[in-house]
């Protein structure tokens, strides 16, 4: 499963090496590192713009940008802040509707993008700004009142999620030691990634992704379902941006439809998806890298907590270490041999 | 031919045309199962386009397409595969970011589960690829990493796996080696007991000759005759392919007289497009490129002009060595290159006619870093009156003039630095007659001051009219050079197909 991309893909191999060294060089100089609590406060901190940053993966995969992703978790949260409430049974089918709502989202944007022939670009430009209307909309002032049991679960370990919903002897079985310190939006985060990405690259329409970004006339010729896959891969850049939303409303118990943070999510997803591999021509990466990507961009903020960095030169540190990243990149065209073709 | 033979396919008086173009006009055209059929004919025949056709790529603007009888008509490549159609084609339709497995199976994987079964798609990959000789290609390799030639056995596989019942291959030998050619000749023989029919095109005769049972030639998209293997001599192959009249008016050549080369080029490669090519191009010579498509000519043009990377031999200018990194160093030298295609490489189409001709020349125009927009008027002037282009007025976009003077914009710019050498890629192509007979004239005139010309073009009546002596290219390298009353239609069209070396035509 990982040796293939990351011999493949030695962008992506490059980021793990970066994103475990970068890690475990923070918890050692971390006062309380390695423990519980840090381990559960970073995850907590990296899963919406991971979800976001998966989601924007896909349209760049067929060679586009998604500049609504940012909109859409938000527009999702506020949706969520006033579906997620009630009985169990109420809630769940509120995070079901919430999906769905990203998801429809995208799939619209899909369908713009094919049979509208607008560049993904400008088109997403504009639904964006749309998505960030209704939340407005939904939301003119920050609120809502989602269950705090929920809130408390779902962003704490797993010991903390069986104690508050009476599971495994309320977290104290033997069984459920070996994993009772993991943080839940981890494992959130990878059973998303893992059930719904790592599927999706195993049938025709997720290889029809890659054949577009990678050569669309070839794609057209092999008689591949080029359409069906473009919508596809924006409806689950939809549905990516909506987890991203839910977990947002749960994590802050509510919905805001903040405008500076739409935009910066945007931006850091497109970041998080060059640092994780994948290529902005499309074709080249995967949604899993862009998990990775989204670590880097993480652990480098927390080192300005512990190193007690002067906020006003943080962007520019995060600057110089993102340009030093994708530089890496940018060595392949050394491997061009006719000139002309590095403007095709 | 005794043996009970089905039709395939059949055409009926089908005709293509592209604008105000005849690509195919009034084919009849029939391929039965279990034969091998060569198609023959020259650049422009409509070969290309009849196998468009047949493969779905193209509708046929008139006339009907019969498959086993039943009329159809395709819009996409996966309906002419789902009756068993299956073209091989030369612009490979492969994924360079996909493995070797996964554009074998790309639309039609082997499935566990609803999911692609890598497992089975590897292995039956695999064994494909061993049935063509190619067991060194690993299906998880991906095809960016692959040399074309290998890359071109997987287009073949991928066709293979699609189970035909007829298969197109266009040019499919060109990239290969000796060896694979082999393993291709089995393999059609095999497909051919099968009684699967093929259609085979090819530049290279001896390969025709060795496969085919039938052979048809093509010419100005006119179906000319279909005829068993061994009916026809070389030679009569080649006058079925050629003849046609001459239809542009050429300058008078006049004698050469011997001069100084002013370009030459020495064993120069560049990975597998060029294989040691040498030229001696003299001062004041109309030099011809000849040869079929895709012989490595339009890659010689470029490496000479600097465009490629990685670039080995020597070439030198009036004696003196070159080294040519870079367009911009190259045109310092005096050289112009015009290139093949002026829509992307030779103009910016929504900038005027006027920033068109200047855009090469700025320098020459202004004082300092400012443009003088008065001597730059005089140079506009300049170069519209010496190509007579007609344009209304040099402010218009570039897009709205026609073909030909569009072109005359792309050689008016580079005139107007005054190069030394000029390097010509394919400038005829899509222009009318008239224009055509002004670039020759043009050329004739920049020959008669003393400058070099070095001229690709894939009309050979136009090498044959135009030029002092021409150099034919095949695989990457001159094979023959022709002047004088040697410089024929038949010879070049003979060398072209590297058949001089035996006495053919």
């Amino acid at each position: 499963m990982i040796a293939k991309p990351l011999r493949h893909n030695r962008g992506f191999a490059a980021a793990l090496i970066l994103f475990l060294v970068l890690f475990v060089v923070y918890h050692i100089l971390h006062p309380r590192g390695f423990s519980t609590a840090v381990f559960i406060q970073n995850a907590n901190e990296t899963v919406a713009i991971a979800f976001v940053a998966m989601a924007q993966t896909i349209p760049v995969l067929v060679g586009g940008l998604d500049l609504s992703v940012g909109s859409v978790m938000t527009l999702t949260a506020c949706l969520a802040s006033y579906l997620v409430v009630g009985t169990p049974a109420q809630m769940i089918f509120g995070m079901f509707l919430t999906l769905l709502a990203g998801t429809t989202f995208g799939v619209m944007n899909g369908l713009i993008v094919v049979f509208g022939r607008i560049q993904p670009i400008i088109a997403t430009l504009a639904t964006g700004a749309i998505a960030m209307g209704l939340a407005l909309l939904l939301r003119p002032t920050p609120g809502g009142d989602i269950d705090a049991d929920l809130n408390w679960a779902l962003t704490n370990s797993v010991f903390d999620f069986a104690e508050t919903f009476g599971l495994a002897d309320d977290g104290n079985a033997a069984w459920l030691q070996p994993f009772a310190n993991i943080p839940v939006p981890l494992i959130i985060l990878l059973v998303v990634a893992f059930g719904v990405w790592a599927p999706f690259k195993r049938t025709v329409t997720g290889r029809t992704l890659y054949a577009i970004g990678s050569a669309e006339s070839a794609a057209k010729l092999s008689g591949l379902p080029v359409r069906r896959a473009k919508i596809a891969a924006f409806g689950l850049a939809g549905f990516f941006a909506s987890c991203g939303g839910l977990y947002l409303a749960i994590q802050t118990s509510s919905g805001n439809a903040d405008i500076t943070q739409a935009g910066a999510y945007t931006l850091n997803s497109i970041a998080a998806v060059v640092l994780g591999g994948t290529s902005l021509l499309g074709g080249i990466g995967g949604a899993i890298g862009s998990l990775v990507g989204t670590g880097i961009l993480r652990v480098i903020s927390f080192y300005f907590r512990i190193l007690s960095v002067d906020p006003l030169i943080q962007p520019l540190i995060e600057g110089l270490v993102l340009l030093a990243a994708v530089s890496l990149g940018a060595l392949r065209t050394l491997r061009i041999k006719n000139k002309l073709e590095h403007f095709r | 031919m005794t043996k009970a033979k089905e039709e395939i396919v059949a055409l009926r008086d089908v005709s293509r045309y592209f604008g105000g173009i005849t690509a195919l006009s009034g084919v009849d055209f029939t391929c039965h199962s279990a034969s091998v059929h060569g198609i023959l004919g020259e650049n422009g025949a409509g070969k290309s386009t009849l196998i468009k056709i047949l493969s779905g790529v193209l509708k046929p603007s008139a006339g009907e397409v019969l498959v086993e009888g039943r009329p159809v008509t395709y819009s996409s490549t996966a309906e002419a595969v789902r009756d068993g159609i299956v073209c091989v084609f030369q612009e490979l339709s492969l994924i360079p970011d996909l493995s070797v497995a996964d554009n074998i199976y790309i639309d039609t994987p082997p499935k566990r589960f609803g999911l692609i079964d890598r497992r089975a798609q590897r292995k039956q990959a695999a064994e494909l690829l061993a049935r063509l000789n190619a067991s060194e290609v690993h299906p998880d390799t991906l095809i960016r990493d692959l040399s074309l030639s290998r890359r071109q056995i997987v287009e073949i596989a991928k066709a293979l796996a699609k189970s035909p019942k007829l298969l197109i291959l266009d040019e499919a030998t060109s990239a290969l080696t000796g060896k694979d050619v082999d393993t291709v000749y089995a393999l059609l023989s095999d497909l051919r007991a099968d009684g699967v029919a093929s259609i085979f095109i090819s530049h290279r005769m001896h390969e025709v000759d060795a496969l085919c049972d039938r052979l048809s030639v093509f010419r100005n998209g006119q179906h000319i005759e279909t005829f068993d293997k061994g009916e026809r001599s070389d030679a009569e192959i080649v006058r079925l392919m050629i003849g046609r009249e001459i239809s542009a008016q050429y300058p008078p050549k006049p004698k050469r007289q011997p001069a100084p080369p002013a370009l030459e080029v020495k064993n120069l490669r560049w990975e597998n497009s060029l294989k040691g090519v040498n030229l001696k191009v003299e001062a004041g010579e109309i030099h011809g490129l000849g040869g079929l498509d895709g012989q490595g000519h339009k890659e010689l043009l470029l490496a000479v002009f600097g465009a490629l990377k990685g670039v080995e031999g020597e070439i030198k200018l009036h004696d003196k060595p070159f080294r040519p990194t870079s367009p911009a160093a190259c045109k310092k030298a005096g050289l112009a290159l015009i290139p093949e295609d002026r829509k992307t490489e030779g103009l910016m189409l929504n900038l005027s006619i006027r920033d068109n001709l200047l855009l090469p020349n700025y320098a020459a125009v202004s004082r300092g870093p400012i443009i003088d927009s008065r001597r730059a008027d005089e140079a506009v002037r300049d170069g519209v009156t010496r190509l007579q282009i007609k344009a209304g007025d040099t402010a218009n976009p570039v897009e709205t003039l026609s073909g030909g003077n569009q072109q005359k914009v792309v050689i008016a710019k580079w005139m107007m630095l005054d190069p030394d050498i000029v390097l010509l890629n394919d400038p005829t192509r899509g222009i009318d007659v008239g224009t055509k007979q002004e670039i020759f004239r043009l050329m004739r005139d920049l020959a008669s001051a003393g400058k070099t010309i070095l001229f690709y073009s894939t009309d050979y009546a136009e090498l044959i009219g135009c030029c002092d002596r021409v150099s034919i290219l095949y695989d990457g390298g001159v094979v023959a050079v022709r002047e004088g009353d040697a410089l024929t239609e038949d010879a070049i069209v003979a060398a072209s197909l590297n058949l001089h070396e035996r006495g053919a035509a």
